[in-house]
Protein backbone atom coordinates (compact mmCIF):
# COMPACT_ATOMS: atom_id res chain seq x y z
CA UNK A 1 0.00 0.00 0.00
CA UNK A 2 1.41 3.49 -1.08
CA UNK A 3 2.11 5.53 2.08
CA UNK A 4 -0.01 8.86 2.34
CA UNK A 5 1.76 12.05 2.28
CA UNK A 6 -0.27 13.61 4.63
CA UNK A 7 -3.36 11.64 6.82
CA UNK A 8 -5.80 13.54 9.15
CA UNK A 9 -7.71 11.01 10.92
CA UNK A 10 -10.46 12.02 12.92
CA UNK A 11 -9.12 15.25 14.40
CA UNK A 12 -11.22 17.76 16.69
CA UNK A 13 -10.04 21.40 17.82
CA UNK A 14 -11.73 23.17 20.73
CA UNK A 15 -11.31 26.34 21.28
CA UNK A 16 -12.93 27.13 24.32
CA UNK A 17 -17.11 25.20 24.02
CA UNK A 18 -16.27 26.13 20.57
CA UNK A 19 -15.88 22.93 18.05
CA UNK A 20 -13.69 24.70 15.00
CA UNK A 21 -13.16 21.26 13.61
CA UNK A 22 -15.13 18.28 14.34
CA UNK A 23 -13.73 14.89 13.24
CA UNK A 24 -12.21 16.06 10.23
CA UNK A 25 -10.14 13.45 7.99
CA UNK A 26 -8.22 13.59 5.09
CA UNK A 27 -5.88 11.56 3.04
CA UNK A 28 -3.76 12.93 0.82
CA UNK A 29 -1.55 11.13 -2.11
CA UNK A 30 2.03 12.15 -2.67
CA UNK A 31 2.02 14.48 -5.59
CA UNK A 32 -1.15 15.64 -5.50
CA UNK A 33 -2.33 18.69 -5.42
CA UNK A 34 -5.46 19.78 -3.10
CA UNK A 35 -7.56 22.86 -2.77
CA UNK A 36 -8.67 23.06 0.66
CA UNK A 37 -11.83 25.25 0.06
CA UNK A 38 -14.63 26.42 2.77
CA UNK A 39 -16.36 29.79 3.59
CA UNK A 40 -14.56 32.02 6.27
CA UNK A 41 -14.97 30.33 9.33
CA UNK A 42 -15.47 26.82 8.40
CA UNK A 43 -11.99 26.02 10.06
CA UNK A 44 -9.92 26.08 7.03
CA UNK A 45 -6.51 27.93 8.81
CA UNK A 46 -6.94 25.99 12.15
CA UNK A 47 -6.94 22.43 9.97
CA UNK A 48 -3.70 23.86 8.01
CA UNK A 49 -2.44 24.84 11.19
CA UNK A 50 -2.55 21.68 12.82
CA UNK A 51 -1.14 20.24 10.04
CA UNK A 52 1.62 22.07 10.43
CA UNK A 53 2.35 20.90 13.81
CA UNK A 54 1.45 24.84 14.59
CA UNK A 55 -1.45 23.86 16.79
CA UNK A 56 -2.59 20.45 18.23
CA UNK A 57 -5.67 18.94 17.72
CA UNK A 58 -7.88 17.97 21.06
CA UNK A 59 -8.64 14.90 19.56
CA UNK A 60 -7.53 12.97 15.94
CA UNK A 61 -3.85 11.84 14.64
CA UNK A 62 -2.42 13.69 12.18
CA UNK A 63 1.03 12.31 10.04
CA UNK A 64 3.41 13.27 7.19
CA UNK A 65 4.36 10.22 5.28
CA UNK A 66 3.22 7.65 8.33
CA UNK A 67 5.19 10.29 10.95
CA UNK A 68 3.84 12.04 13.79
CA UNK A 69 3.24 15.67 12.53
CA UNK A 70 5.11 16.42 15.39
CA UNK A 71 8.49 14.94 14.94
CA UNK A 72 11.34 16.66 13.54
CA UNK A 73 11.39 14.18 10.33
CA UNK A 74 7.49 15.12 9.76
CA UNK A 75 8.06 18.72 9.86
CA UNK A 76 11.73 18.65 7.62
CA UNK A 77 9.43 17.49 5.26
CA UNK A 78 7.02 20.61 4.84
CA UNK A 79 6.92 24.30 4.16
CA UNK A 80 4.77 26.33 5.20
CA UNK A 81 3.39 29.67 4.11
CA UNK A 82 0.57 31.16 6.29
CA UNK A 83 -1.00 34.64 6.20
CA UNK A 84 2.10 36.60 8.02
CA UNK A 85 5.07 36.55 5.68
CA UNK A 86 7.02 34.97 8.48
CA UNK A 87 10.80 36.85 7.75
CA UNK A 88 12.00 39.54 9.57
CA UNK A 89 11.89 42.89 9.14
CA UNK A 90 15.66 44.01 10.83
CA UNK A 91 17.53 41.26 8.83
CA UNK A 92 18.75 41.41 5.38
CA UNK A 93 16.21 39.44 2.27
CA UNK A 94 19.64 36.50 2.61
CA UNK A 95 19.92 36.43 6.58
CA UNK A 96 16.67 35.59 6.94
CA UNK A 97 16.96 32.87 4.05
CA UNK A 98 20.45 31.96 5.58
CA UNK A 99 18.52 31.38 9.36
CA UNK A 100 15.54 29.25 8.23
CA UNK A 101 17.47 27.15 5.75
CA UNK A 102 19.80 26.40 8.83
CA UNK A 103 16.66 25.60 11.10
CA UNK A 104 15.85 23.37 7.88
CA UNK A 105 18.66 21.94 7.99
CA UNK A 106 19.67 22.56 4.44
CA UNK A 107 23.03 21.39 3.89
CA UNK A 108 24.94 24.98 2.47
CA UNK A 109 22.12 27.03 3.52
CA UNK A 110 24.20 30.48 1.89
CA UNK A 111 24.15 29.10 -1.52
CA UNK A 112 20.21 28.04 -1.23
CA UNK A 113 19.40 31.54 -0.06
CA UNK A 114 20.95 32.68 -3.16
CA UNK A 115 19.64 30.54 -5.39
CA UNK A 116 16.07 31.02 -3.80
CA UNK A 117 16.33 35.16 -4.32
CA UNK A 118 17.40 34.02 -7.47
CA UNK A 119 13.92 32.22 -8.52
CA UNK A 120 11.98 34.55 -6.76
CA UNK A 121 14.29 37.98 -8.30
CA UNK A 122 15.52 39.18 -5.33
CA UNK A 123 19.46 38.59 -6.05
CA UNK A 124 20.22 41.91 -6.39
CA UNK A 125 18.34 43.24 -3.02
CA UNK A 126 19.49 40.40 -1.10
CA UNK A 127 21.82 42.69 1.42
CA UNK A 128 18.70 44.93 2.00
CA UNK A 129 16.95 44.93 4.74
CA UNK A 130 13.32 43.51 4.67
CA UNK A 131 11.72 46.29 6.31
CA UNK A 132 12.72 48.29 3.29
CA UNK A 133 11.17 45.87 0.81
CA UNK A 134 8.21 46.81 -0.84
CA UNK A 135 5.02 44.79 0.22
CA UNK A 136 5.29 42.68 -3.30
CA UNK A 137 8.58 41.92 -2.63
CA UNK A 138 8.26 41.07 1.06
CA UNK A 139 5.68 38.48 -0.14
CA UNK A 140 8.33 37.62 -2.66
CA UNK A 141 10.93 36.94 0.40
CA UNK A 142 8.30 34.91 2.00
CA UNK A 143 7.59 32.61 -0.79
CA UNK A 144 11.34 31.85 -1.05
CA UNK A 145 11.48 31.58 2.54
CA UNK A 146 8.82 28.71 2.16
CA UNK A 147 10.24 26.90 -0.79
CA UNK A 148 14.01 27.34 0.54
CA UNK A 149 14.29 23.45 1.55
CA UNK A 150 13.01 22.48 -0.93
CA UNK A 151 9.89 20.59 0.67
CA UNK A 152 8.50 17.72 -0.16
CA UNK A 153 4.99 18.59 1.27
CA UNK A 154 3.75 22.40 1.03
CA UNK A 155 0.76 23.59 3.22
CA UNK A 156 -0.40 27.33 1.98
CA UNK A 157 -2.97 29.06 3.41
CA UNK A 158 -4.65 31.85 1.34
CA UNK A 159 -1.41 31.64 -0.88
CA UNK A 160 -2.36 33.93 -3.18
CA UNK A 161 -4.12 36.69 -1.20
CA UNK A 162 -2.68 39.94 -1.90
CA UNK A 163 0.07 39.42 -3.10
CA UNK A 164 0.92 41.23 -6.38
CA UNK A 165 0.65 40.31 -10.22
CA UNK A 166 4.62 39.32 -10.00
CA UNK A 167 4.39 37.46 -6.78
CA UNK A 168 1.29 35.71 -8.02
CA UNK A 169 3.24 34.42 -10.98
CA UNK A 170 6.36 33.38 -9.15
CA UNK A 171 4.39 31.63 -6.74
CA UNK A 172 2.32 29.54 -9.50
CA UNK A 173 5.62 28.84 -11.36
CA UNK A 174 7.09 27.94 -8.12
CA UNK A 175 4.11 25.70 -7.33
CA UNK A 176 4.03 23.79 -10.62
CA UNK A 177 7.64 23.26 -10.35
CA UNK A 178 7.35 21.39 -7.23
CA UNK A 179 4.37 19.42 -8.30
CA UNK A 180 6.61 18.65 -11.43
CA UNK A 181 9.42 17.65 -8.73
CA UNK A 182 6.72 14.99 -6.79
CA UNK A 183 5.86 17.80 -3.94
CA UNK A 184 2.53 17.37 -2.83
CA UNK A 185 0.41 20.83 -2.02
CA UNK A 186 -2.38 21.26 0.31
CA UNK A 187 -3.32 25.05 0.27
CA UNK A 188 -6.73 26.94 1.27
CA UNK A 189 -8.00 29.56 -0.40
CA UNK A 190 -10.94 31.48 -1.51
CA UNK A 191 -9.43 32.85 -4.82
CA UNK A 192 -11.04 29.22 -6.78
CA UNK A 193 -9.77 29.93 -10.19
CA UNK A 194 -5.82 30.48 -9.23
CA UNK A 195 -6.33 27.36 -7.26
CA UNK A 196 -7.92 25.07 -9.99
CA UNK A 197 -5.39 25.94 -11.75
CA UNK A 198 -3.08 23.88 -10.15
CA UNK A 199 -5.36 21.55 -8.30
CA UNK A 200 -5.75 18.48 -8.98
CA UNK A 201 -7.97 17.52 -5.68
CA UNK A 202 -10.28 19.46 -3.89
CA UNK A 203 -11.45 18.77 -0.56
CA UNK A 204 -14.39 20.75 0.99
CA UNK A 205 -14.14 21.81 4.92
CA UNK A 206 -18.12 22.53 6.30
CA UNK A 207 -18.11 23.77 10.12
CA UNK A 208 -16.07 21.81 10.99
CA UNK A 209 -16.43 18.68 9.05
CA UNK A 210 -14.81 17.61 5.63
CA UNK A 211 -18.15 16.82 3.48
CA UNK A 212 -16.54 16.20 0.54
CA UNK A 213 -12.83 14.99 -1.04
CA UNK A 214 -12.42 14.00 -4.63
CA UNK A 215 -10.87 14.41 -7.89
CA UNK A 216 -11.32 18.32 -9.39
CA UNK A 217 -13.99 18.14 -11.89
CA UNK A 218 -13.95 19.96 -14.86
CA UNK A 219 -16.81 22.15 -13.67
CA UNK A 220 -14.75 23.85 -11.65
CA UNK A 221 -12.65 25.68 -13.77
CA UNK A 222 -15.41 28.22 -15.21
CA UNK A 223 -17.68 27.80 -12.23
CA UNK A 224 -16.11 28.60 -9.07
CA UNK A 225 -19.63 27.89 -7.11
CA UNK A 226 -20.32 24.21 -8.56
CA UNK A 227 -19.05 22.37 -5.55
CA UNK A 228 -20.98 24.91 -3.04
CA UNK A 229 -24.04 23.81 -4.77
CA UNK A 230 -23.01 20.03 -5.93
CA UNK A 231 -21.47 18.92 -2.35
CA UNK A 232 -21.92 21.77 0.37
CA UNK A 233 -24.96 22.03 3.15
CA UNK A 234 -27.15 23.51 0.74
CA UNK A 235 -26.68 20.67 -2.01
CA UNK B 1 21.31 20.76 12.78
CA UNK B 2 20.82 19.40 15.76
CA UNK B 3 19.00 21.32 18.77
CA UNK B 4 21.77 22.97 20.39
CA UNK B 5 23.15 24.20 16.72
CA UNK B 6 19.55 26.04 16.19
CA UNK B 7 19.19 26.93 19.51
CA UNK B 8 22.65 29.26 18.84
CA UNK B 9 21.18 30.24 15.60
CA UNK B 10 17.91 31.67 17.24
CA UNK B 11 20.43 33.40 19.71
CA UNK B 12 22.65 35.25 17.05
CA UNK B 13 19.30 35.86 15.23
CA UNK B 14 17.71 37.60 18.36
CA UNK B 15 21.30 39.42 19.48
CA UNK B 16 21.73 40.73 15.75
CA UNK B 17 18.47 42.03 15.44
CA UNK B 18 18.72 43.82 19.18
CA UNK B 19 21.98 45.08 18.44
CA UNK B 20 20.58 46.76 15.31
CA UNK B 21 17.43 48.12 16.63
CA UNK B 22 18.72 48.35 20.47
CA UNK B 23 15.16 48.00 21.72
CA UNK B 24 15.44 46.31 24.74
CA UNK B 25 19.16 46.79 25.56
CA UNK B 26 19.05 50.90 25.79
CA UNK B 27 15.82 51.05 27.93
CA UNK B 28 17.47 48.00 30.50
CA UNK B 29 20.69 50.11 30.43
CA UNK B 30 18.69 53.41 30.97
CA UNK B 31 16.26 52.12 33.40
CA UNK B 32 19.11 50.36 35.46
CA UNK B 33 21.09 53.83 35.44
CA UNK B 34 18.64 56.06 36.17
CA UNK B 35 16.98 53.63 39.39
CA UNK B 36 20.42 53.80 40.48
CA UNK B 37 21.52 57.26 40.29
CA UNK B 38 18.00 58.32 42.08
CA UNK B 39 18.09 55.57 44.86
CA UNK B 40 21.84 57.18 45.88
CA UNK B 41 19.54 60.51 46.29
CA UNK B 42 17.01 58.88 47.64
CA UNK B 43 18.67 57.84 50.76
CA UNK B 44 21.57 59.18 53.30
CA UNK B 45 22.75 55.66 54.66
CA UNK B 46 26.06 55.48 56.64
CA UNK B 47 28.51 53.05 55.82
CA UNK B 48 27.04 49.70 57.18
CA UNK B 49 23.58 50.36 56.45
CA UNK B 50 24.76 51.04 52.47
CA UNK B 51 26.69 47.64 52.73
CA UNK B 52 23.57 46.27 54.62
CA UNK B 53 21.32 46.68 51.59
CA UNK B 54 23.74 46.69 48.22
CA UNK B 55 23.55 43.32 47.53
CA UNK B 56 19.44 43.94 47.40
CA UNK B 57 20.12 47.11 45.97
CA UNK B 58 21.93 45.92 43.28
CA UNK B 59 19.51 42.65 42.61
CA UNK B 60 16.09 44.60 42.58
CA UNK B 61 17.69 46.64 39.50
CA UNK B 62 18.94 43.58 37.93
CA UNK B 63 15.69 41.72 38.08
CA UNK B 64 13.89 45.09 36.83
CA UNK B 65 16.23 45.58 33.80
CA UNK B 66 15.77 41.60 33.39
CA UNK B 67 12.15 41.54 32.90
CA UNK B 68 12.65 44.59 30.55
CA UNK B 69 14.82 42.08 27.79
CA UNK B 70 12.95 39.23 28.65
CA UNK B 71 9.61 40.85 27.64
CA UNK B 72 10.70 41.26 24.50
CA UNK B 73 11.93 37.77 23.55
CA UNK B 74 8.84 36.20 22.30
CA UNK B 75 7.37 39.22 21.47
CA UNK B 76 9.91 39.52 19.02
CA UNK B 77 8.32 36.77 16.75
CA UNK B 78 5.26 38.34 16.77
CA UNK B 79 5.24 40.74 13.60
CA UNK B 80 5.19 38.76 10.56
CA UNK B 81 4.24 35.66 12.57
CA UNK B 82 7.60 34.39 12.63
CA UNK B 83 6.41 32.24 15.61
CA UNK B 84 4.80 30.32 13.08
CA UNK B 85 7.86 29.50 11.07
CA UNK B 86 10.00 28.70 13.92
CA UNK B 87 7.19 26.47 15.12
CA UNK B 88 7.25 24.54 11.67
CA UNK B 89 10.82 24.30 11.24
CA UNK B 90 11.99 21.23 12.25
CA UNK B 91 13.76 22.75 14.69
CA UNK B 92 12.59 21.71 18.34
CA UNK B 93 10.47 24.32 20.53
CA UNK B 94 13.21 23.66 23.24
CA UNK B 95 16.10 24.32 20.89
CA UNK B 96 13.71 28.00 20.31
CA UNK B 97 13.24 28.55 24.34
CA UNK B 98 17.22 27.94 25.11
CA UNK B 99 18.34 30.51 22.26
CA UNK B 100 15.97 33.41 22.94
CA UNK B 101 17.33 32.13 26.99
CA UNK B 102 20.83 32.69 25.78
CA UNK B 103 20.39 36.09 24.08
CA UNK B 104 18.45 37.79 26.87
CA UNK B 105 21.39 36.36 28.96
CA UNK B 106 24.05 38.22 26.95
CA UNK B 107 21.76 41.50 26.80
CA UNK B 108 21.55 40.90 30.88
CA UNK B 109 24.84 40.45 31.29
CA UNK B 110 26.15 43.76 29.04
CA UNK B 111 23.58 45.66 31.18
CA UNK B 112 24.80 44.69 33.87
CA UNK B 113 28.89 45.17 32.81
CA UNK B 114 27.44 48.94 32.27
CA UNK B 115 25.88 49.34 35.67
CA UNK B 116 28.09 47.48 38.14
CA UNK B 117 30.37 50.15 38.08
CA UNK B 118 28.05 52.73 38.17
CA UNK B 119 26.67 51.32 40.90
CA UNK B 120 30.36 51.57 42.85
CA UNK B 121 30.60 55.01 42.12
CA UNK B 122 27.71 56.21 43.02
CA UNK B 123 27.07 54.14 46.99
CA UNK B 124 31.18 53.70 47.10
CA UNK B 125 30.92 49.75 47.41
CA UNK B 126 34.34 48.28 46.88
CA UNK B 127 32.74 45.39 44.22
CA UNK B 128 36.07 44.59 42.95
CA UNK B 129 36.87 42.91 45.87
CA UNK B 130 36.04 38.33 45.67
CA UNK B 131 35.66 39.58 41.84
CA UNK B 132 35.34 36.26 40.34
CA UNK B 133 32.95 35.18 43.05
CA UNK B 134 30.83 38.00 42.59
CA UNK B 135 31.12 37.04 38.65
CA UNK B 136 29.79 33.93 39.74
CA UNK B 137 26.91 35.04 41.81
CA UNK B 138 25.89 37.35 38.97
CA UNK B 139 26.38 34.75 36.06
CA UNK B 140 24.05 32.05 37.82
CA UNK B 141 21.82 34.67 38.96
CA UNK B 142 21.15 36.22 35.86
CA UNK B 143 20.43 32.90 33.89
CA UNK B 144 17.74 32.08 36.30
CA UNK B 145 15.85 34.95 35.45
CA UNK B 146 16.41 34.81 32.19
CA UNK B 147 15.65 31.36 32.16
CA UNK B 148 12.53 31.79 33.77
CA UNK B 149 11.56 35.18 32.26
CA UNK B 150 11.82 33.87 28.93
CA UNK B 151 9.91 31.13 29.65
CA UNK B 152 6.81 33.56 30.77
CA UNK B 153 7.51 35.64 27.73
CA UNK B 154 6.70 32.86 25.82
CA UNK B 155 3.62 31.93 28.06
CA UNK B 156 2.35 35.57 27.83
CA UNK B 157 3.30 36.38 23.66
CA UNK B 158 -0.13 36.15 23.07
CA UNK B 159 -1.25 38.29 25.95
CA UNK B 160 -2.69 41.62 25.16
CA UNK B 161 -1.33 43.31 28.40
CA UNK B 162 1.80 41.04 28.28
CA UNK B 163 4.32 43.97 29.72
CA UNK B 164 2.29 44.03 32.64
CA UNK B 165 1.65 40.42 32.90
CA UNK B 166 5.11 39.40 32.57
CA UNK B 167 6.05 41.13 36.18
CA UNK B 168 3.38 39.52 37.84
CA UNK B 169 3.88 36.38 36.99
CA UNK B 170 7.67 36.89 37.20
CA UNK B 171 8.68 38.02 40.32
CA UNK B 172 6.49 35.66 42.75
CA UNK B 173 8.71 32.54 41.13
CA UNK B 174 12.39 34.46 41.40
CA UNK B 175 12.11 35.24 45.24
CA UNK B 176 14.10 32.33 46.36
CA UNK B 177 16.34 33.12 43.32
CA UNK B 178 16.70 36.85 44.48
CA UNK B 179 17.10 35.75 47.93
CA UNK B 180 20.12 33.77 47.24
CA UNK B 181 21.78 36.27 45.26
CA UNK B 182 20.79 39.32 47.13
CA UNK B 183 22.35 37.76 50.10
CA UNK B 184 25.31 36.66 48.43
CA UNK B 185 26.23 39.86 47.28
CA UNK B 186 25.58 42.00 50.37
CA UNK B 187 28.33 39.32 52.14
CA UNK B 188 30.88 39.64 48.88
CA UNK B 189 31.05 43.28 49.23
CA UNK B 190 31.10 43.43 52.65
CA UNK B 191 34.70 41.36 52.47
CA UNK B 192 33.22 37.53 52.93
CA UNK B 193 33.76 34.40 50.43
CA UNK B 194 31.78 31.99 48.93
CA UNK B 195 32.82 29.52 51.91
CA UNK B 196 30.80 28.63 54.69
CA UNK B 197 27.45 30.12 55.47
CA UNK B 198 27.77 31.97 51.61
CA UNK B 199 27.87 28.41 50.32
CA UNK B 200 24.53 27.42 50.45
CA UNK B 201 22.91 30.76 48.80
CA UNK B 202 25.40 29.43 46.39
CA UNK B 203 23.71 25.79 46.16
CA UNK B 204 20.52 27.19 45.70
CA UNK B 205 21.05 29.35 42.74
CA UNK B 206 22.60 26.19 40.93
CA UNK B 207 20.07 24.20 41.82
CA UNK B 208 17.21 26.67 40.71
CA UNK B 209 18.66 27.41 37.73
CA UNK B 210 18.91 23.48 37.28
CA UNK B 211 15.46 22.94 38.45
CA UNK B 212 13.82 25.66 36.14
CA UNK B 213 15.90 25.07 33.11
CA UNK B 214 14.80 21.41 33.16
CA UNK B 215 11.25 22.61 33.77
CA UNK B 216 11.25 25.53 30.64
CA UNK B 217 13.44 23.04 28.33
CA UNK B 218 10.62 19.98 28.86
CA UNK B 219 7.76 22.69 29.09
CA UNK B 220 8.09 24.82 26.49
CA UNK B 221 6.51 22.74 23.65
CA UNK B 222 3.03 22.32 25.79
CA UNK B 223 3.64 26.42 26.03
CA UNK B 224 3.99 26.93 22.64
CA UNK B 225 1.80 24.86 20.44
CA UNK B 226 -1.43 24.97 21.99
Amino acid sequence: MRMLAVEADRVWKYFGDYPALRGANLAVEPGACLALLGRNGAGKTTFLRILANLSRPTKGDVRIFGDASRGAEARRKVGYLGHGIGVYDDLSAIENLILFGELAGVAEPRRAAVEALERVGLERVKDGMAREFSRGMRQRLAVARAFLHRPEILLLDEPFTSLDDKAIAVLQSLLQDALAGGATIVMSTHQIREAMELATHVALLERGLIVHTGLRAPEMLNDPGWLYRTYGAQA
Amino acid sequence: MNGLQAAWAIARKDLRTELRTKESINAAASFALVILVLFSFAFDLGREELYAISGGLLWLVYSFAGALIVNRGFAREVPNDCLDVLLASPAPAWALFLGKAVSAFFLLVIVEAISLPVFGLFYNIRWTQNLGSLVLVILLATWGITVVGTAFSAVTVNVRLRELMLPVLLYPVLIPLLIGAMGTTTALFGGETLAGENASPLRLLIGFDAIYTALAVYLIEFVLIV
